[in-house]
């Protein structure tokens, strides 16, 4: 236990390990389903490591993050198929798009604080699946679009899902190690000095505004580049899979993971994906089940499952006197 | 467009509004004593219509005692909810508690799907369904139920938040628990309270707005959306706030069909929601947001 | 202390919720239990059981249930059980993309689904790059649109019910204008634009088009404006709540031109959630809805089949029951002569001629993979709360 958090505290090792062990990971399922799930897992956890900074570090809800996420797949998906351009194209379409809508919105919404920062999202989300609807012309309406064609690295083709599920584990990875760059750079510390206190920190000479619509456009464009991977692994793409149900997920993976820590967003991320997935079976009680479980995960343990889980090491630390009982509490209030 | 027509478009948002409006309330309620957004309130309004349509349908009781206890059993969820899921966890973060209340609300919509089955229901309208003629325009009676009801709850709960002492410890325990608790204030009681009535006024909601708009089990999500709106567009603490933007909501909507294109409804309205906000950051009556340092 | 006092009692919910799921899942697998000689064919279906397409899943989903029971009481298809895994995609495409995966690595034969449009448009590539065939229970046009080598569709398409309510228009009502009023799901919108497409080729002139949001409150707005047109009929295209609540808010607003639904209403709901306001409302339907339309053979099948229904599920089917009662027995058809082999099924389903089913006979050909034509809807009036054959002839 000592040996794999000792590992665990030195970034790169644990970041190593993830690599390889998400590496490795597909040789295990030969089945195409489980790689699909793989991979949204993985677009899962880009979105919610985004989503995390902005939460957790910058302390600024948004319900708003389906709008990134479908804004990412449509532009893929217009740009492939109105176009007939390069999928490449696609990729950089949408990010492009979602850094400039991101920093627009940005501006005028990150003023607002609390519920009112929240329901601004939340409000620009349902704004856009409007658009997504009723732009039939751009978006085909309801029936969305087919055929986005797959992406290709000099005449490779991501076709399969084994390849493709390669390409997003290394987007996720370089999502990782901006996320933990981010985190502990001099712009993390200030992030986290922005949820202490705005005020204090505006008075330690601290641009509040300028990181936190920094960090907006940065979780706006990781939502973006999900989106557009998951259009290229689908091939298709319609306004009912970017609600305002999908928004709520994504925050819910935040939280339940443990804010304001990049391996709390892959917990969460990872869990929920999982348990939907499995959950799947059971029917009409599927989100009975999953309601519960989220209620009771947040009841039992509020500060996420990184928090509990920390929380237990300490514990077990301290009742074996490995450590003094300082290290403990503070591990545990971490 | 014609005055008869205008005329109409106003009283269509007017009686959409005053459904959001009274949802809106159930939220104002919650926030005012906890700081918290329900995600579940849009819940207890699915609750509250679905379990007077039993009482009333499969039980046969008559409208004027199927209500109340329709009311009473959904403030009860409000308490055991509150007890069970809010009160352990009274020193986490907001927004680990709206994660709790998302859970619920899941929990609470599909529950009812497994009891109630997919199928909306409907509840016979309370004084007759012959609409009232207004100028070339025409409003139903329930309507008009929905905005006496509406007025007439705002104005008790503006009384209840000045006068009563309840109601003075209520607003105290949001700004400020620790301090209202050495003032002798029981928060952990007017938490639990807050909760019983935001249930209470979800259920009297669910059930005055059934017989115009129906409820199945899947309608939570829909209305809590918009009574959330309605609320931050007023003002999230100040129940006339919530009642305005409730209404004013509506009537932008129904505005947005006749001169825009129904289409883009809602998306005009929360267009609007955002102008409304980047001007005034804490709705139309909203207090101003002082951050202590 | 509180705490755990939730926990033991979430816990023995929960377990209370397996031990029910268990239950459900004993009377899908009891029929199979029978030892069987032959390998069983495996056909996935992926269905919105739960989600906004519901109303529409999951009486689907029951009847493939049924279906499948029948047929392996009855011996299964030359000695083969069939085995049915359904999938949920919770009406979200993207739960459908996964779970085509799922059943296309469980080895299915063939694949009945997607409920909506938009999943059955989300698994058609995956289906047809495993080349198997798919019975989508949806009416979107582009679905059987080329590329449609592997895809067959049970339900009537949009085409047909719509030229069908054009046809009453032109024909029986005698009129040129008309309004629609629609739901912003993919149901309303693909009814939506095909009436936009058919309608002027009738010569009949579309004066407004409003729409909904599926949960909306009341929809007077819409019918304000619909009401200060010169449209002579209100064309309603949606499932239910959506259309009743236009039916009651048009009686509100004094509006008196005649309300001409779409088959997503043909369904005791619409009945009983309209209530008055259901009377004299004509919408196009599957013979199913009044038996005494279909002739003979069709006539039999669908009595059969709303008995054995109403006798295990304790409620009436609706339409999209009856898709999946064709896509079912479609399938079984073929497999019969075909066998599992892929290109077989598929050349076999492409021969059914003269099939008998719930939404219509159906005529596959290599060309038209709908099956079913304009004569297999009929438009029905609602009187008294029942529903009778508007006959086309009939003057107004």
């Amino acid at each position: 236990m000592v040996a794999v958090r000792a590992l665990l505290k030195t970034r790169r090792t644990g970041l190593a390990l993830y690599g390889t062990a998400m590496a490795l990971l597909p040789l295990m399922f030969s089945n195409d389903y489980y790689v699909k799930v793989l991979i949204i897992l993985g677009i899962n956890i880009l979105i919610v490591l985004g989503l995390n900074l902005l939460m957790g570090y910058a302390g600024q809800v948004s319900i708003g993050h389906a709008a990134f996420y479908g804004m990412g797949a449509y532009a893929s998906a217009i740009v492939t198929t109105k176009y007939g351009m390069s999928p490449w194209f696609g990729l950089l379409a949408s990010i492009i798009l979602g850094g400039i809508v991101a920093y627009g919105i940005a501006i005028p919404t990150l003023r607002l604080k609390g519920h009112y920062l929240a329901m601004a999202t939340l409000g620009f989300a349902e704004i856009v699946h409007v658009l997504f609807l009723q732009l039939k012309d751009i978006t085909g309406g309801t029936d969305g679009i087919s055929g986005i064609s797959t992406l290709s690295i000099a005449g490779f083709l991501f076709d399969s899902p084994q390849k493709l599920y390669i390409l997003v584990w290394i987007v996720v990875m370089a999502g990782l190690i901006i996320s933990i760059n981010l985190a502990n750079s001099r712009v993390g510390r200030a992030l986290r000095a922005v949820h202490g206190s705005e005020i204090a920190a505006a008075s330690m000479g601290i641009d509040t505004a300028k990181y936190k619509i920094q960090i907006f456009v940065l979780s706006a464009v990781f939502a973006c580049i999900g989106g557009s991977l998951y259009a290229h692994m689908a091939g298709f793409v319609s306004p009912d899979s970017f609600t305002l149900g999908v928004s709520i997920t994504l925050v819910t993976m935040v939280v339940l993971g443990g804010m304001a820590n990049v391996w709390g967003a892959i917990i969460g991320a990872s869990t929920l994906t999982i348990l939907e997935e499995y959950l799947k079976g059971y029917e009409d009680f599927n989100m009975v089940i999953f309601g519960l479980i989220l209620v009771l995960v947040m009841v039992f343990m509020p500060q996420g499952l990184y928090g509990a889980g920390t929380r237990v090491i300490g514990l077990i630390k301290r009742r074996f006197k490995l450590i003094p009982d300082t290290a403990g509490e503070e591990s545990a209030a971490s | 467009m014609h005055f008869d027509q205008f005329l109409q478009y106003l009283i269509s948002g007017i009686t959409s509004g005053s459904i959001y409006a009274l949802i809106a309330l159930g939220f104002t309620l919650i926030h005012n004593s906890t700081k918290l957004i329900n995600f579940a309130q849009g819940e207890f309004v699915m609750l509250g219509g679905l379990i007077a349509i039993s009482l009333y349908s499969a039980a046969g009781l008559p409208l004027i005692i199927a209500i109340p206890i329709s009311i009473i059993l959904v403030a009860i969820v409000g308490i055991v909810f509150e007890r069970l899921a809010i009160r352990p966890l009274r020193n986490s973060s907001n927004i680990t508690l709206i994660i709790v209340t998302v859970g619920v609300s899941i929990l609470l919509k599909n529950v009812a799907m497994i009891l109630w089955g997919r199928d909306p229901q409907s509840l016979p309208a309370f004084t007759g369904d012959k609409p009232i003629a207004l100028f070339g325009a025409t409003i139903t009676p329930q309507a008009l139920w929905v905005i006496a009801v509406t007025v007439i709850t705002v104005v008790l709960l503006q009384v209840f938040y000045k006068r009563s002492i309840v109601g003075k410890a209520m607003k105290a325990s949001a700004i400020n628990p620790p301090a209202a608790n050495l003032m002798g204030i029981n928060t952990s009681n007017i938490v639990m309270l807050s909760f019983a009535m935001s249930a209470g006024f979800g259920a009297m909601a669910g059930v005055l707005i059934t017989p115009i708009s129906m409820t199945g089990y899947s309608v939570g999500g829909f209305l809590g959306l918009k009574g959330f709106a309605g609320a931050v567009l007023g003002g999230l603490d100040n129940p006339v706030g919530a009642v305005l933007g409730g209404v004013v909501l509506g009537i932008i909507e129904s505005l947005s069909i006749g001169i825009i294109d129904s289409g883009y409804k809602d998306a005009v309205a929360f267009f609007i929601l955002l102008l409304v906000l980047f001007i005034r950051p804490s709705g139309i009556l909203g207090d101003k947001v002082r951050e202590k340092v | 202390m509180r705490k755990w006092i939730v926990l033991a009692l979430v816990l023995s919910l929960a377990l209370f919720a397996l031990g029910c799921q268990g239950a459900t899942k004993q009377t899908a697998s009891s029929s199979s239990t029978v030892e069987a000689k032959k390998e069983a064919y495996k056909i996935g279906a992926i269905v919105s059981v739960t989600g906004p397409a519901s109303p529409l899943g999951a009486p689907e989903k029951n009847t493939l249930l049924l279906e499948v029971d029948k047929i392996n009481k009855a011996g299964g298809i030359n000695g083969h059980k069939v085995e049915i895994l359904i999938e949920d995609d919770q009406s979200d495409p993207k739960n459908a993309v996964t779970a085509v995966s799922k059943l296309l690595s469980e080895g299915v034969i063939a694949i009945i689904g997607g409920t909506t449009t938009p999943s059955s448009m989300a698994i058609k590539p995956e289906i047809a790059k495993a080349k198997i065939p798919q019975m989508a229970m949806a009416a979107g046009i582009p679905i059987t649109a080329a590329p449609d080598e592997w895809v067959f569709r049970t339900a009537q398409s949009d085409a047909v019910a719509v030229q069908k309510v054009i046809d009453y228009m032109v024909k029986t009502m005698k009129i040129k204008k008309f309004a629609i009023l629609s739901d912003q799901n993919s149901f309303g919108q693909s009814g939506t634009e095909e009436l936009k497409k058919l309608a002027p080729k009738a010569g009949l002139e579309i004066v407004e088009v409003q729409s909904y949001k599926t949960e909306d409150t009341n929809m007077t707005a819409q019918l304000t404006k619909i009401k200060g047109t010169k449209a002579e009929a209100l064309v309603v295209w949606g499932t239910n709540p959506g259309p009743a609540q236009a039916a009651k808010n048009m009686k509100e607003l004094g509006i008196t031109i005649p309300y001409i639904g779409s088959h997503g209403i043909s369904n005791k709901t619409f009945i009983t959630l309209a209530g008055p306001a259901a009377e004299g409302v004509v919408f196009p339907a599957g013979r199913a809805l009044v038996p005494s339309s279909a002739k003979g053979a069709q006539a039999e099948v669908i009595n059969k089949f709303m008995s054995g229904y109403k006798a295990k599920y304790k409620d009436n089917p609706n339409t999209f029951a009856g898709h999946a009662y064709d896509a079912i027995n479609i399938l079984a058809d073929a497999l019969k002569t075909a066998g599992s082999n892929n290109e077989k099924l598929r050349t076999e389903i492409e021969k059914t001629t003269g099939f008998v089913g719930i939404s219509g006979i159906f005529n596959y050909t290599q060309k038209d993979h709908d099956g079913t034509t304009l004569n297999d809807m009929v438009m029905v009036e609602i009187k008294d709360g029942k529903w009778i054959e508007k006959k086309a002839t009939e003057k107004k």
